[in-house]
């Protein structure tokens, strides 16, 4: 994957909403930032923008509109001078004809800028907020789609931040782009209207400006590179916290108290350094521009006082004229109008770019090819007909049968067995590392297969090749004697249920949770299937029984109550073949056996395989295949290999290790 | 007021920074609103006089004053940056200290994973809002007063007209504050769900996937993520009304200034001794600007205040936990032996009579002894030994090691001298070797290796390039688990305890190995106490004594042989279990 970037966050919980995304990133001038600008995505993202083009054109002129306005505001104030007190200062008696009616001007102009300024906003709530639930919408939707194989390549800590920090950065992005449109139509005006009021003021104000970004650029660089440093001693202390926080109980049982403390201790004081360094500059920056601002307030009332005073001819877009009291006002009213967008110009497109490579990493997800299913055969709902040939129907009778309609156009219709065979198969993860090795075997119908071996032989694999996680390299797998390949990939998968070692839950209730295994199981459904593999007892001690809240991945049950819970959820599914990888490892042997007794009544009729750690668990099996460095070594029944006296026999009497 | 008592405690060193930060501000404020009123002087007497030597005079004045808001302003932007991450940094040493005190009892109270939030995010937002604090929080109200009180001094009358404005607008900022609130909280909630979702869906991705729920979880997703939609949307539907209503006010202000000024300014003939002069109206605009500006701040301050209000209690949570187990005075700090006495001991996490995992638990184990525990899940085998280093503490009767009451001890003496094999046990990031020290910081390169060699780990480190040296990654993914069950059986070993208690510390080792093991604590350390939990009656057979729990009691004990005469459910699982091998060997 080309989009991951270690040490970002990855382990960074997610920010909540807006507002808390602060972003400051290295600092680059703004030729370099142009050119780092990512046009693909940029274009991808203009086209998610093209659905709001009518919008987003509104906002456009939404905000030209209220900088014209703004400019009008803050020139009113010369016009007031010039022309509705200095004149009247002269007359005997004053008329405020005049006056009313520029008041009367300025009321609608202010109307305006405020009908405008929330109309714009408005408008850009909607685009904003539409955009990001239709990138976060597809972003999952494309991710179910993807094969086990995604996931196996990506970290959770980098998938996770699509989500959270990526999104986040999404939604600075489409927010940034009006702003910076806002500063470029406000250098544009408001630079129109300095220089219809004087060119001098106006290069002498672009002469500070230069100045000002010039210094922005120097604390800006100082601040970046402790910036960086901070970043990686927040990973640090962040590290550390987590990995002791999850050892807290080793920590006490070694009473280990005080090194833990001594250790946190150096990494703290090293953030608070580079923390404190790197705020001591960003803190500075606002204080800076500000009282630049001043500054530049300032001279430009020396300048423009002395150039009233000596009557130095003020060139201006219309020409020359005198250089009024009105105008230095007004210039004075909208210097900062000026000089603040042009510095933060640069800032804005730098923090665009870093925005945009967020928004790369979204879209490189979405771009990730999707599992292929090239399956035609179908499972259906079926009826035996008295003459023994299978036909479809629509109700659920449970009886399920294989829809494999020929190129002919004729339908042939297969009872589901449940019989699984492999030929030859060879199989890879990566190209250059070979994990299966001629792997032959076959399952009949109701038959229970184990699988036995080291830790990496292979068991795993083999499960994961019969429900296509993955796909053989070579040879040939069949299931009720048609081509895996051939058979729908949703439809292949129900067929056949799992129960994997690492248990996952859902927040959710006890029994939302085996009802995952079918939807719509009713609950004395989902009840039969707890007291079936002896998950009852213990579901109905909790607090809740059935209702009781699972948070956190079934935090508050132990392992071996999770794995029922687990077993439970694909009892309910009831398919006709099941896969327990590891399933009660966790259960303690005597439970086991308990359970072992719901088990063999639901592995009854049907097709299991099943790979167990423990040799006890496998012993009654129809058939055992020993696995060692992805080769099936030995096969046959437990007594026939005990018989033996080979791999089995060494690894039953414990003469050899599993792990 | 509590929890800012409790959060302002944890400024201490930098109380300095801390409050020389306001001050700074004070005085960068204090100059900017000298600006305004200088300008005016500037325009009156200077430029619309025609003095150009009073013009330099205040232009000097008006740098001069820039500069010294400039200087007072990055004193405040240090002061306050050293402040705010040492304040983020006392905040974080005072949590992580104290969960080094939390007891058993305490850390099941949190989860995991929420005091890492507190610990780092939690931290972060109160940090912000500290530093916003010691800035703008000075800063706003002192321009505004300041602000205020020089437009005052300029001209009372034309003051009313931003006076009336002001508390419009910020009753009108607080109202859609108000009205957004409800929904950032309902907002912070559905992100919170939608991150969950997103955290279970990769999680279980295999689940996912087996049971074909794809469209299902799409669904999930869908749900959350138009919550996240509808909430966000209100909440800055709300908020846009900020801006026009900001604008709003000052436009009026500005009408209501230009009216009446322009009036005053005509009637005064322009001359600052009869009354308004040019100069002074756009100072008080100035004023005006700066009175309402302030306002804003205010209320966007209120709001980052509310915000991470939240965050701020759950630190102080984390401050103020009770430590529920803290040693007596004058305690005992040696532990005589290994024997162990339980007298009607009854335990529950809760502490709660009505809900007891242990009941009534009467039990002798005498120094050197090895004891045999089996149990169902759920029986409690875990609780029972737990209680032993008092990693809790009995709900009623009495524990005693070593012939004392565990109560009596200090908590790190006994602990010392009962070291304890978690089953859920984490090796750390770092070396085998420093992995090792754990048990015993002093521990030789001989006293690593004999440890080792009792756990059978040593030989398998050998078959590593690094042998000791090897480096373990983070909770030892970079092992397999009964290599990881050896080296933590060793890392207790080390610590060369009276008592050792392994709880299903072998799981993952083949019976071979484990046999070897249990081989080597008879022979090498045959003085020591030894409680080992197992699932497998092969792993206790031999030992003095067995226990088999179900439902926190003790419900069966003896020898081996005893229990294979008397229990009749030790014997079905013991045959279970050997069945296969008494009929093969």
């Amino acid at each position: 994957m080309s989009n991951r970037n270690p040490g970002q966050n990855r382990n960074a919980p997610p920010p909540r909403g807006p507002g808390r995304g602060r972003h400051m990133g290295p600092p680059v001038s703004l030729k370099e930032s142009l050119k780092g600008i990512d046009m693909p995505t940029l274009k991808r993202l203009l086209k998610y923008l093209g659905k709001y083009k009518f919008r987003l054109i509104g906002v456009c002129l939404s905000l030209v509109i209220t900088s014209y306005c703004g400019v009008q505001a803050s020139r009113f104030l010369g016009v007031l001078i010039d022309e509705h007190i200095a004149p009247l200062l002269l007359e005997a008696t004053p008329k405020f004809d005049g006056l009313i009616l520029a008041l009367a001007k300025m009321v609608v102009i202010y109307l305006v800028s405020i009908i405008f300024t929330y109309l714009y906003q408005r408008l850009m709530i909607s685009v904003n907020q539409g955009v990001l639930k239709e990138v976060r919408d597809s972003m999952f939707s494309h991710m179910q789609t993807l094969p086990i194989k995604y996931f196996d390549q990506n970290q959770f800590g980098d998938v996770m931040s699509h989500y959270t920090n990526d999104t986040d950065a999404l939604r600075g992005l489409i927010g940034s782009i009006p702003s910076l449109w806002a500063a470029l139509t406000d250098i544009v005006v408001v630079g129109a209207s300095l220089l219809s009021l004087s060119v001098w003021l106006t290069l002498f104000i672009l002469l500070f400006t230069f100045l000002m970004m010039k210094i922005t650029k120097f604390i800006t660089t100082h601040s970046g590179k402790y910036f960086v440093r901070q970043q990686a001693a927040v990973g640090q202390v962040n590290a550390y916290v987590e990995e002791m926080i999850n050892g807290q109980k080793v920590v006490k049982v070694f009473t280990h108290e005080d090194e833990c403390k001594e250790e946190f201790d150096k990494r703290n004081e090293e953030l608070f350094f580079v923390a404190s360094s790197a705020a001591k500059y960003g803190n500075i920056l606002g204080p800076v521009m500000n009282n630049l601002g001043h500054t530049l307030y300032a001279l430009l009332a020396i300048v423009g006082g002395a150039m009233y005073i000596t009557g130095v001819q003020n060139l201006t877009l219309h020409g020359f004229a005198p250089l009024t009291l009105g105008a230095i006002t007004s210039f004075l009213q909208m210097s900062r109008s000026f000089t603040n967008p042009i510095s933060n110009i640069s800032q804005q497109v730098n923090s665009i770019v870093q925005a945009l490579a967020a928004a790369g990493r979204i879209f490189n997800l979405m771009d990730e090819t999707p599992e292929t299913d090239d399956g035609y055969v179908t499972l259906v709902n079926a009826k035996v007909l008295p003459d023994g040939s299978v036909t479809e129907t629509k109700e659920r009778t449970g009886v399920w049968a294989w829809k494999h309609p020929h190129q002919d156009g004729s339908l042939t219709y297969t009872r589901l067995r449940g019989e699984v065979t492999m030929k030859d198969v060879d199989f890879f993860y990566v190209p250059e590392k070979q994990v299966l090795h001629d792997i032959s075997m076959y399952a009949k119908e109701g038959q229970k297969v184990a699988l036995v071996g080291a830790t990496g032989a292979g068991k795993t694999t083999i499960t994961n090749l019969i429900n296509r996680f993955y796909d053989i390299a070579d040879g040939k797998v069949r299931y009720d004697d048609i081509n895996i390949n051939k058979i729908k990939k949703s439809d292949l998968r129900r067929s056949l249920g799992v129960v994997l070692q690492d248990v996952n839950l859902f927040t959710g209730t006890v029994m939302d949770n085996i009802r995952y295994g079918k939807l719509d199981a009713t609950d004395e459904e989902c009840i039969r299937a707890a007291k079936l593999v002896n998950a009852h007892g213990f579901i109905s001690m909790l607090p809740d029984g059935y209702n009781t809240l699972l948070e956190g991945d079934g935090a508050n049950l132990s392992q071996g109550q999770r794995q029922l819970l687990s077993i439970a959820r694909a009892a309910v599914a009831d398919p006709p073949v099941m896969i327990l990888d590891e399933a009660t490892s966790s259960i303690d042997t005597r439970t086991e056996l308990i359970v072992q007794r719901g088990m063999d009544a639901l592995m009854q009729g049907r097709t299991v395989f099943v790979i167990a750690h423990r040799l006890s668990t496998v012993q009654n099996s129809d058939v055992i295949m020993v696995l060692e460095q992805g080769r099936i070594i030995e096969r046959g029944s437990h007594d026939e290999l005990i018989a033996k006296k080979g791999k089995y026999y060494q690894l039953y009497t414990g003469a050899f290790e599993l792990e | 007021m509590h929890m800012i008592k409790r959060l302002a405690a944890c400024v201490r060193q930098y109380k300095k920074p801390a409050l020389l930060s306001p001050l700074l501000v004070a005085g960068e404020a204090a100059m900017e609103v000298l600006i305004p009123t200088l300008m005016a002087s500037m325009l009156d007497k200077g430029i619309d006089a025609g003095d150009m030597g009073y013009i330099a005079k205040m232009g000097v004045l008006l740098v001069i004053c820039a500069l010294i808001s400039l200087f007072f302003g990055v004193m405040a932007g240090r002061c306050s940056a050293v402040a705010g991450a040492g304040f983020a940094k006392n905040l974080r040493h005072d949590m992580f200290h104290r969960v080094q005190k939390f007891s058993f009892a305490n850390i099941d109270k949190f989860s995991t994973a929420s005091l890492i939030t507190r610990l780092t995010t939690d931290v972060n937002n109160v940090q912000g809002t500290f530093q916003m604090i010691i800035r703008m929080a000075v800063r706003s109200p002192l321009l505004l007063i300041f602000s205020m009180v020089m437009a005052l001094r300029i001209s009372p009358k034309l003051s009313l007209a931003f006076l009336c404005v002001m508390p419009v607008l910020f009753g009108g900022l607080m109202l859609t504050m108000t009205k957004a609130h409800p929904f950032f909280e309902k907002m912070f909630k559905s992100f919170d769900k939608l991150n969950r979702t997103v955290q279970e869906n990769l999680r279980s991705i295999r689940v996912v996937k087996n049971f074909v729920r794809e469209k299902h979880e799409e669904e999930k997703f869908r749900d959350a993520s138009s919550d996240v939609y509808r909430f966000s949307t209100g909440a800055e539907k709300v908020l846009a009304f900020n801006e026009p209503l900001m604008k709003g006010s000052m436009y009026v202000v500005m009408l209501l200034l230009s009216w009446f000024g322009a009036r005053m300014i005509i009637a005064s003939g322009n001359n600052p001794a009869n009354g308004m002069t040019t100069g002074q109206l756009l100072a008080i605009i100035s004023y005006a600007q700066q009175v309402l500006g302030g306002l804003m701040f205010l209320s966007m301050l209120i709001v980052f205040i509310t915000i991470s209000r939240a965050a701020a209690e759950r630190i102080v949570e984390v401050l103020d936990e009770e430590i529920d187990m803290v040693d007596k005075e004058n305690p005992v700090t040696e532990v005589r032996d290994g024997s162990i006495v339980f007298e009607n001991v009854s335990f529950s996490y809760s502490r709660d009579m009505e809900r007891l995992c242990l009941t009534d638990i009467n039990l002798e184990i005498k120094s050197g002894q090895t004891v045999g525990i089996l149990g169902g899940t759920g029986s409690s085998k875990s609780s029972l030994v737990q209680l032993i280093p008092r990693l809790y503490d009995v709900t009623a009767g009495s524990l005693k090691v070593g012939g004392v009451d565990v109560r009596d001890y200090e908590t790190r003496a006994l602990r010392d001298q009962v070291a304890m094999v978690l089953q859920k046990n984490v090796l750390f990031e770092g070396s085998i070797k420093e992995n090792l020290r754990w048990g015993n910081y002093e521990a030789t390169d001989e006293e690593m290796i004999e440890a080792c060699k009792i756990s059978h780990a040593h030989d398998f480190i050998m078959q590593f390039p690094d042998k000791y040296d090897t480096h373990i990654e983070q909770g030892g993914a970079n092992v397999s688990g009964g290599q990881k069950q050896r080296l933590c059986i060793a890392r207790a070993l080390l610590k060369k305890p009276k008592i050792l208690i392994l709880d299903d510390s072998t799981s993952a080792v083949d019976t071979q190995t484990d046999a070897e093991i249990r081989n080597a604590f008879r022979t090498m350390i045959p003085n020591t106490t030894k409680l080992i939990i197992a699932q497998r009656v092969q792993s206790v057979q031999d030992a003095d004594l067995i226990l088999l729990l179900d439902e926190g009691r003790i419900v069966a004990r003896g020898t081996h042989d005893e229990l294979m005469q008397n229990s009749d459910i030790y014997r079905e699982i013991a045959l279970s279990q050997r069945k296969g091998v008494t009929d093969n060997v």
